[in-house]
């Protein structure tokens, strides 16, 4: 039976206080100066691609978001390229709705079961209008999953699902408009709540489970008030619902039904039946039950590990500067220049996968890959060497003050790996009084700048997580 | 392994200098024109005179056009090089061989940068098409990753570094300060150095060069006709130039503390002009000192002082313009501003105002042999030129 072979997730480093906001308690998650949604699920694929089991080779990727970097450009080919899978797979993008991150995830498991192995990653920057509920209440993450049929063994199969799709205005946004919008929330409760209670009753009969023998319910939406009228008539006790991660990651729109998800597998056993309800232009719910696999399965990051792992302090005019919401003076330096796609094109392998070069002869490592070796100079003579997962540390560092940055200064690190090999990178999430000489570092993958609408990825360094 | 050299085979026989600094109410041109004159004047000749031109700019112009076009000068050949920071020593040298090979009997190297014009701070470049993943840094970020390395090397307390980086600014103001021509005239306390803001790690406004507008030229001859044109020439020693293969950008043994490129254009350079010992043979030097720690590693990459010693020599006054070696007399790209494309001439001009005697307030007491010292790129990933010039 197909099911979640692995799963990962991610939760970006920086938290905004909503006392910050001015709008109630807690704190929510915010992707740097240099995320988007297609880093956040690089990020969030990492950990679900790093340990497959035999036989799971990825043949499909699917990338859902509501806030995908390009509205034109296959988003979940950048997301193939930075974890370096074949350009064999089919590779597509979904959207249009925050239920499109559960909705891919069983999309997938449909495609499991036709034979293929699928990667499916959503990932989502919510924008709100300042000062409003989407806002304060959003957050910013992704989750990950990688789907398989036959011959995987799962760490959660599906045993059942339904859906329901509703034409309704609930919230909605026009291409042009820089914030969506929703209606009253009394009426969206009113609508949806019967839709979830039937749906969810369906996905049960379906998978042959009583409510009672779910050890977790993830109930996710854009309307808060929906789930307040379902326990009762859905035969749910509120300890099984599984804590929300509202108040310290926010709803991560089409990412949250996964995160919450992967934060519920975190703590799973064998045999735990997890149901997953997604309110949104309808209801999709699936019915997990977790196997014996999943001992062996978890990714290296927790969801709590990731929330744990955070800096807290962000400013509500930094992070308005980096949602560009609000303008703010540049640096008198030259903008940065557009990347040029020729070049992208031929460093491919490096700017995306990160992989460098091992001289056959002496051994050096070149990054990035060099032709001539810069030891012993042998022409054309290397292979590939992957360095994304490479351990590194800070050998000299120094805090860039003049450097075009949305945030000041560019802290600029000679990072050396273990497995040898130099370069030049920034490093981010990390807090300028608090670096030193010989700090342990990993890789993330991040959008450098965007210039003439074109995103520059590469990648940059940061503290251990 | 090294170039031959062409001692004492060349000499120059004229230059020119504008004063360096912000020059709104002049273009390109204008400096162009200005510097080109003045050399004709020095080296009393007519602009039918001059076989040949090499003209040094990074981005103030592209090809031969923009000497040839400003100065009017009649089909002759202007060839227009670029070699970053380094580039007006480049035109130097590359003028020099030319009239060392016969092929041509005088010839003019000029440089020019036009650098205010842009509306930004710092340098600006115009690379290529790219693929977006250079790290972004800027060069006082690059070149500020000297000072915690060779504190850390050479076990100077960083408060102690803070004062080594403040006396070679203060000193090269003060240099500067007696410099008509310079773009700072005046001497900057040690305080006011101290607590300048901050630009890159250590580094603060008052360690960078100056960014500003110039332009130098220098009219070279073979040493047999240098009296033709003028009573006081002085000779070309040795020029050397060094593009080294980035290896500290790449290889983790590379450690900060020195350019590998300095080394062997300088030792390169000594062979050329028989200098066995630099810090006794070499009477001065105008080094490019584009931020403060650059001098300092300099002066141990050129052999003025022992390895790890050039902090020590710094404070002793060693290079102050009444030291044992006084190092960038007429203020340094510190104080006399850096003018890319004319800084490698620059400093030749100072080296043909010292050896002629003709430095004013800043006389250096019978000096023998100069060096030049320029420099393009960042630590571990650059290009060097050393001169060597004498009577």
């Amino acid at each position: 039976m197909s099911g979640i072979v692995r799963y990962g997730s991610y939760v970006p480093f920086n938290r905004i206080q909503r006392s910050a906001i001015g709008a109630g308690r807690g704190e929510r998650a915010a992707a740097s100066y240099d995320e988007d949604s297609a880093s956040m699920a690089v990020e969030a694929s990492r950990e679900a691609l790093r340990e497959l089991p035999e036989g799971a080779a990825v043949d499909t990727v699917a990338f859902a978001s509501t806030s995908a970097p390009y509205s034109e450009k296959l988003n979940a080919a950048t997301l193939q390229a930075a974890t370096n899978l074949p350009k064999s797979v089919t590779a597509l993008d979904l959207g249009g709705s925050t239920r499109s991150g559960l909705s891919a995830l069983l999309a997938g498991i449909d495609m499991a079961s036709a034979g293929r192995t699928v990667l499916v990653a959503a990932s989502e920057v919510v924008v709100g209008a300042p000062s409003g509920p989407r806002e304060s209440g959003g957050g910013d993450a992704a989750a990950a999953f990688v789907l398989g049929g036959n011959g995987t063994e799962p760490v959660a199969r599906l045993i059942g699902r339904a859906s329901c799709t509703e034409e309704v205005l609930d919230v909605w946004k026009s291409p042009g408009m820089p914030f969506a919008k929703q209606w009253e929330e009394r009426f969206g409760a009113d609508v949806y709540t019967p839709l979830l209670v039937e749906t969810f009753g369906r996905a049960l009969a379906d998978a042959g489970v009583s409510a009672s023998d779910l050890s977790k319910v993830v109930l996710d939406g854009t309307n808060a008030r929906v789930f307040r009228g379902f326990p009762r008539p859905a035969g749910v006790a509120p300890e099984q619902i599984l804590d929300g991660l509202a108040g310290t990651v926010g709803r991560a729109g089409s990412a949250h039904a996964g995160l919450v998800l992967a934060s519920a597998l975190d703590g799973a056993s064998a045999g735990d039946r997890i149901a997953v309800a997604v309110v949104a232009d309808g209801v999709d719910v699936a019915v997990f039950e977790v196997t014996d696999a999943i001992d062996g399965g978890r990714p290296k990051h927790s969801v709590a590990s990731w929330v744990e792992s955070k800096r807290n302090d962000l400013a509500y005019t930094t992070y308005l500067k980096w949602r560009e919401v609000l303008p703010f003076e540049p640096p008198r330096r030259p903008d940065p220049d557009r990347p040029a796609a020729p070049p992208m094109q031929r460093a491919e392998r490096w700017k995306f996968g990160f992989l460098g070069s091992r001289c056959n002869r002496c051994g050096n490592t070149n990054l990035p890959p060099q032709r001539v070796c810069v030891v012993c100079q042998a022409v054309d003579d290397s292979t590939v060497e992957p360095y994304a997962d490479g351990e590194c540390r800070i050998s000299t560092y120094t805090l860039d003050r003049l450097a075009y940055s949305l945030q000041p200064p560019v802290i600029g690190a000679v990072v050396d790996f273990d497995k040898g090999g130099r370069m030049l990178c920034q490093l981010t999430d990390v807090d300028p009084d608090n670096v030193g000489i010989g700090d342990e570092l990993e890789m993330t993958f991040r959008r450098l700048y965007t210039a003439g609408g074109v995103h520059n990825y590469f990648w940059k360094a940061r503290p251990k997580r | 392994m090294a170039s031959k050299g062409i001692c004492d085979r060349v000499a120059i026989v004229g230059m020119g200098c504008t004063k360096f600094g912000e020059h709104w109410n002049r273009s390109a041109s204008d400096l162009l024109v200005d510097a080109v004159q003045e050399a004709y004047g020095s080296a009393g000749i007519e602009p039918d005179n001059v076989d040949a031109y090499w003209l040094g700019t990074t981005g103030s112009g592209i090809s031969g056009l923009t000497l040839s076009e400003p100065l009017k000068i009649q089909y002759k050949p202007v060839t227009r090089l670029e070699n970053m920071c380094a580039t007006g020593s480049e035109a130097i040298r590359n003028a020099a061989y030319a009239v060392a090979s016969g092929a041509y009997d005088l010839v003019m190297a000029v440089g020019v940068e036009k650098l205010k014009d842009s509306g930004f701070s710092g340098l600006t470049g115009s690379a290529p098409p790219g693929d977006g993943t250079e790290s972004g840094m800027t060069a006082p970020a690059n070149f500020s990753l000297l000072a915690p390395a060779y504190a850390e090397k050479y076990g100077v307390d960083l408060e102690t570094m803070r004062d080594v980086l403040t006396q070679i600014a203060y000193k090269n103001h003060y240099n500067g300060a007696r410099n008509e021509k310079a773009q700072f005239q005046r001497e900057v306390p040690i305080e006011k150095i101290n607590a300048s803001p901050k630009v890159a790690g250590m580094l603060g406004i008052m360690d960078c060069s100056g960014v500003s507008d110039g332009s130098a030229a220098a009219v070279i001859c073979r040493a047999e006709d240098a009296h033709k044109y003028n009573d006081n020439p002085i000779f070309i020693k040795a020029l050397s130039f060094v593009a080294g293969p980035s290896e500290g950008a790449k290889r983790q043994d590379y450690d900060f503390t020195t350019f590998p490129e300095v080394v062997e254009s300088a030792r390169d350079a000594y062979v050329q002009a028989g200098i066995e010992d630099p810090r006794e043979q070499i009477s001065m030097a105008e080094v490019h000192d584009c931020f403060t720690p650059t001098e300092l590693v300099l002066m141990e990459d050129l052999g003025f002082s022992p390895r790890g010693q050039a902090w020590k020599d710094t404070m002793d006054g060693r290079f102050d313009l009444d030291g044992e070696q006084p190092v960038n007399p007429d203020g340094g790209l510190k104080s006399f501003g850096h003018p890319i494309g004319a800084s490698g001439l620059r400093m030749m001009y100072e080296m043909w105002l010292q050896l002629r005697g003709e430095a004013g307030e800043r006389q250096i007491a019978d000096p023998k042999l100069g060096l030049t010292h320029n420099l393009g790129g960042a630590p571990g990933r650059c290009v060097s030129f050393v001169s060597v010039v004498g009577l």
